[in-house]
């Protein structure tokens, strides 16, 4: 039986579930926080870092975070704003994005947020890495220079066994996420379609999908990132 | 300095550098409100009157494209000499755009690919010859963003920027007043 | 994969009981078994454990020792550290190149040598060093990585070309044979006291739990790694964590550069070690301990091994420990396999439960939720020598050591540009005048206090203190003289350091460590700006938001000496108009395509 407890969200008192995850609580008061790794109904990682949060004045991830009694969560302050700012910016100058031929494109959650803090050009050094092309596997193409490294398909997609079927390779500036051969081989097109609706970015793609949505109709062509939360 | 002769009147240079003058086409699509330009401002260097070299310095430059050659180079300094204030305009000023997937991979590959090996010239170029003549710019070894050749002032989004938020921006630079980026005109594609 | 290698992945495999969060044993068995884990290695190994491959892969790929082709018949790792690289590291590099014919990152062609380069090795009082099919070969020169290379061709074993010129101390035990010296310098009263194994487990045993903790919070112990937590703290807040099943780490995973104090504690005190764990199970209610080391201490397994055995003889471990009926605790060893992250303590228990090094997000903190999710106490070597030592002569008397917010002693790893190089321990509050006059350091530009992630200080600054209410460090103190490029020869080694160390998990420090070192090369080039520099610090602000300390402190050489040396940069701006951005570079960046043309030209 859940129990409500009381909590602080920008200065304003709300009554959320102890225990539930701080975005998931914040998103049912109202609040929105921007995030990018995390994803409803898979373990959350802290890894993007774009969910910080003031917890009692202690930055914390509020995708790792869970609400407890009498907590006092800051959302949103200039210092975390541009931090998440930064964070986009980081990752566009990162990978290798080039929205223009990008099947995600409109629906792109890092565009998206691109978009939210109307971030025009990146700050940062652009890196343009050389990343491969995987279309070996009969069902999806994993595109790499695309990949944020946020392991939402790792954590969230598995076969019929409940096997992996992601992992990470490598480390540093050079993780990789792989696809396994075997537990990947008898995917069905569900889950192919799953794990390219999980990734947030186009990095992982159904072979013969795209571009099936039409531009005005995508999903943040009118309004940004957290609107549906907080308008 | 520049606007002095015509002070009521700003005057802009355009250029396409590694792009395809989608911008500029995008530019043109201000439709009616063409008329309302050319009431504030006058055209220097640009591909829309054709004049090639700067007569004068300019209050505005509009730069579509990235860096991809010697001669874009070349070019873009000068509108950062002549140009109080320079835009990259696009996703390709901005980032480098389409051009920079050859930056994905060595330009020897791009070169071997494209004057070679490839499908439709792999027959027609028995010498295997490369271009080289000297009259032709020399390819960089990679499509530079125009911010890492010379200081921008402003960016642009989009492919191209939409017709209304190169307005938008027009009038914000002539006008002095801030611009305000409306979510509707602020995209990447 | 030869058809015998699988024989070989059956019985390790069966070895660990299959057990999959053994992973990182198994690899580093079958890796010494056949040289290297190839793909077709992790495919059956990924098979016997019935896991997939790419979770087998994930592993392997993301610890630097293992090998996913053959490295060679004797494969050198020479450090590159900071220090190595001030004593003739890079000649002797160049030695081994031109002796072996290939370039580092390469095997020679007859399949000898195989030449890599790897981050401190932690022999910093000895450099330049390198570890060669796991044994050390300290305090190297051109001429004897010539030597070495020429043996190797002539067909010599390991041991022949070790020789048996073995270092102090217990490096010339039968079970270690190591080249390696000690070089302690200063005995202090705590670690390099004198200490007989088994005193202060007898008293331990005659308290209760919660009294043997109430010593150590008495003591005020703090955690000797670097960040200082409270020991009596973690221990208590592990004892009240609810389960049965609780363990203690001990963490000798030192990876900071130019740190080398556990090497010298396992070689010469791991007794004391093992004892403080015993302790820690005792207040804790442990009954399973894991001491974590670095792979570059694998020389000495047998000998760590062979101690144990002797205390469980004793019954200083096992069944019944000092005749106490129930306590019960055993100490296992786990290597780790080349990865400066797992000095993180949620890292390393990821680490031993056999998977990539990655920390993990807090809350559940280790004691609450650690290995395989039960509560675990991970302390490091030094922090549980002190708690032997505060057991056998009590908080009172430790108390008396150090300063008002540093109790204790503190073991300093000295080395860089100073006479006497080693080991020092001293009590806290000694200042860096006092640490660099007893080392023997006259002429000093600037001292790295802490690693890396600590901070590079000035002459200005040699009047502060050695604790954690000013200067902290986990022992690494690296004498930086003025011949050295401080940007170059340091700062951006450092930066590299951090960049090739990143799991890669939080973005910040996945791309910056790498963005910061595009922007520090430019401006040690010529080519930076004032604005290069005076975005450095602003990354920084953005640093401090990553999950682990790594993340952190990944820029701290960076800003510390933009903090304390600006000039170095200033002086090393680009001139010019800034708004032609001066490290675009119009000659470099057509070189390609006249290189291209040039060949294509009829």
């Amino acid at each position: 039986m859940a129990s409500f407890v009381r909590i602080t969200l920008d200065d304003r008192v709300y009554l959320a579930e102890e225990g539930a995850q701080l975005v998931a609580a914040a998103k049912e008061c109202g609040v929105y926080i921007p995030t990018l790794c995390n994803y409803p109904g898979i373990p959350p990682k802290g890894a993007c870092r774009i969910c910080t949060v003031l917890v009692n004045g202690i930055p914390h991830t509020a995708c790792t975070t869970k609400v407890v009694e009498d907590m006092n969560v800051v959302t949103t302050t200039p210092e975390l704003e541009a931090f998440r700012t930064s964070i986009v910016e980081i990752l566009l100058a990162e990978g290798n994005h080039f929205c223009p031929i990008c099947e995600r494109s409109g629906n792109c959650e890092l565009q998206a947020l691109a978009y939210r803090y109307r971030v025009p050009v990146s700050s940062f050094p652009y890196l343009f890495p050389t990343r491969d092309v995987e279309a070996w596997h009969p069902k999806l193409i994993k595109d790499h220079n695309r990949c944020i490294q946020c392991k939402r398909c790792i954590r969230g997609i598995h076969n019929a066994k409940g096997q992996a079927i992601f992992a990470f390779g490598k480390r540093g500036d050079k993780v990789v996420i792989n696809i396994d051969r075997e537990t990947s081989r008898d995917i069905s097109d569900e889950l192919a379609q799953q794990a390219m609706d999980i990734c947030p970015v186009g990095a992982i793609l159904r072979k013969g999908k795209g571009f099936d949505t039409p531009i005005g109709r995508r999903t943040y062509d009118h309004a940004p990132i957290g609107s549906e939360v907080a308008p | 300095m520049t606007a002095k002769a015509t002070p009521a009147k700003k005057v802009i240079a355009t250029t396409s550098l590694a792009g395809c003058f989608g911008c500029h086409m995008s530019l043109l699509d201000i439709d009616e409100r063409l008329f309302d330009l050319i009431e504030l401002v006058d055209f220097n260097k640009s591909p829309l009157d054709d004049i090639k070299e700067f007569t004068k310095e300019c209050d505005i430059g509009l730069v579509e494209g990235g860096c991809s050659n010697d001669e874009n180079v070349h070019v873009l300094t000068e509108f950062r000499k002549h140009c109080r204030t320079l835009v990259a305009v696009g996703e390709c000023a901005i980032m480098g755009g389409l051009p920079a997937l050859r930056n994905l991979m060595p330009l020897k590959d791009c070169l071997d690919e494209a004057y070679r090996n490839g499908p439709t010239v792999a027959d027609s170029n028995p010498q295997q010859i490369l271009p080289h003549d000297p009259d032709l710019p020399k390819l960089l070894d990679r499509v530079y963003p125009c911010h890492e050749v010379v200081s921008i002032d402003y960016f642009l989004p989009g492919c191209p920027p939409s017709a209304d938020l190169i307005w938008d921006a027009l009038v914000a630079l002539v006008s002095g007043n801030e611009l305000a980026l409306e979510y509707r005109t602020f995209k990447f594609d | 994969m030869t058809a015998s290698a699988h024989p070989t992945i059956q019985s390790v495999i069966a070895r660990y009981a299959g057990d999959a969060t053994r992973l990182m044993d198994i690899l580093i068995d079958i890796q010494e078994a056949l040289g290297c884990l190839t793909h077709e290695t992790t495919a059956a190994i990924a098979k016997e454990l019935k896991v997939p491959q790419v979770t087998v892969e994930q592993t392997v790929s993301f610890y630097h020792f293992f090998a996913r082709e053959p490295r060679g018949a004797f494969v050198v790792y020479l450090n590159n550290s900071v220090v190595a690289q001030f004593h003739g590291g890079e000649e002797v590099a160049t030695a081994f190149e031109a002796a072996a014919g290939c370039r580092f990152g390469e095997v020679s062609a007859d399949g000898v040598v195989g030449l890599f380069h790897t981050a401190c090795i932690g022999m910093s009082d000895q450099e330049p060093a390198a570890l060669i099919n796991g044994q050390v070969f300290p305090s190297l020169t051109p001429d004897k990585a010539r030597a070495l290379v020429a043996g190797m061709r002539a067909g010599r074993t390991l041991e022949d070309l070790k020789g048996r010129d073995y270092g102090d101390g217990q490096n010339a035990h039968p079970l270690v044979r190591a080249l390696v010296h000690n070089h302690i310098r200063r005995r202090g009263l705590t670690v390099f006291a004198d200490y007989h194994p088994g005193e202060a487990l007898a008293k331990v045993t005659g308290l209760s739990s919660g009294e043997v903790i109430a010593e150590i919070k008495l003591a005020s112990v703090r955690g000797r790694g670097g960040a200082g937590f409270p020991t009596g703290m973690k221990w208590e807040f592990a004892r009240r964590a609810a389960g049965e099943t609780k363990y203690i780490f001990c963490n000798a995973d030192e990876g900071e550069p130019g740190t080398f104090k556990d090497r010298v504690i396992l070689t010469e005190r791991p007794q004391m070690v093992f004892e403080g764990m015993a302790m820690a199970a005792y207040a804790v209610g442990a009954q399973q301990g894991i001491l974590y080391v670095r792979n570059e201490y694998h020389y000495l397994r047998d000998y760590l091994e062979d101690v144990l055995a002797e205390m469980r003889a004793q019954h200083l471990l096992g069944e019944a420990i000092c005749g106490v009926a129930g306590f019960t605790f055993d100490i296992s060893i786990q290597y780790g396999a080349g990865a400066y992250v797992c000095g993180e303590e949620s890292a390393l228990i990821e680490s031993a439960e056999g998977k990539r090094g990655e920390p993990r997000d807090r809350p559940p903190f280790p004691v609450e939720k650690g290995y395989l999710q039960k509560p675990t106490v991970v302390n490091n070597v030094e922090t549980l020598c002190s708690a032997v030592q505060v057991m056998l002569k009590g908080p009172h008397w430790y108390n008396r050591l150090g300063t008002e917010q540093s109790k204790g002693t503190k073991v300093l790893c000295v080395s860089g540009d100073c006479e006497r190089p080693g080991i020092y321990e001293v009590e806290w509050g000694f200042s860096v005048n006092d640490i660099l006059a007893l080392a023997g350091a006259t002429a000093v530009q600037a001292v790295q206090v802490g690693g890396p992630s600590g901070a590079c200080i000035g002459p200005e600054e040699f009047e502060r203190v050695l604790a954690y209410e000013d200067l902290a460090t986990g022992g690494s103190f690296i004498v930086i003289g003025p011949q050295r490029d401080l940007l170059k020869d340091v700062v951006l080694n450092f930066t590299r350091f951090f960049r090739a160390e990143s799991c890669g998990s939080c973005v910040p420090c996945r791309a910056l460590t790498g963005m910061a070192q595009v922007v520090l090369e430019r401006i040690i080039d010529g080519k930076g700006t004032a604005e290069d520099v005076e975005r450095l610090p602003s990354w920084q602000a953005i640093m401090r938001y990553n999950r682990c300390g790594l993340g952190q402190t990944a820029l701290n050489p960076i800003t510390s000496t933009i903090n304390n040396f600006r000039s170095l940069y200033d002086g090393r701006l680009a001139r010019g108009n800034p708004r032609f951005v001066p490290s675009f570079d119009l000659a470099a960046a057509v070189q390609d395509y006249e290189a291209a043309v040039g060949a294509g030209k009829d």
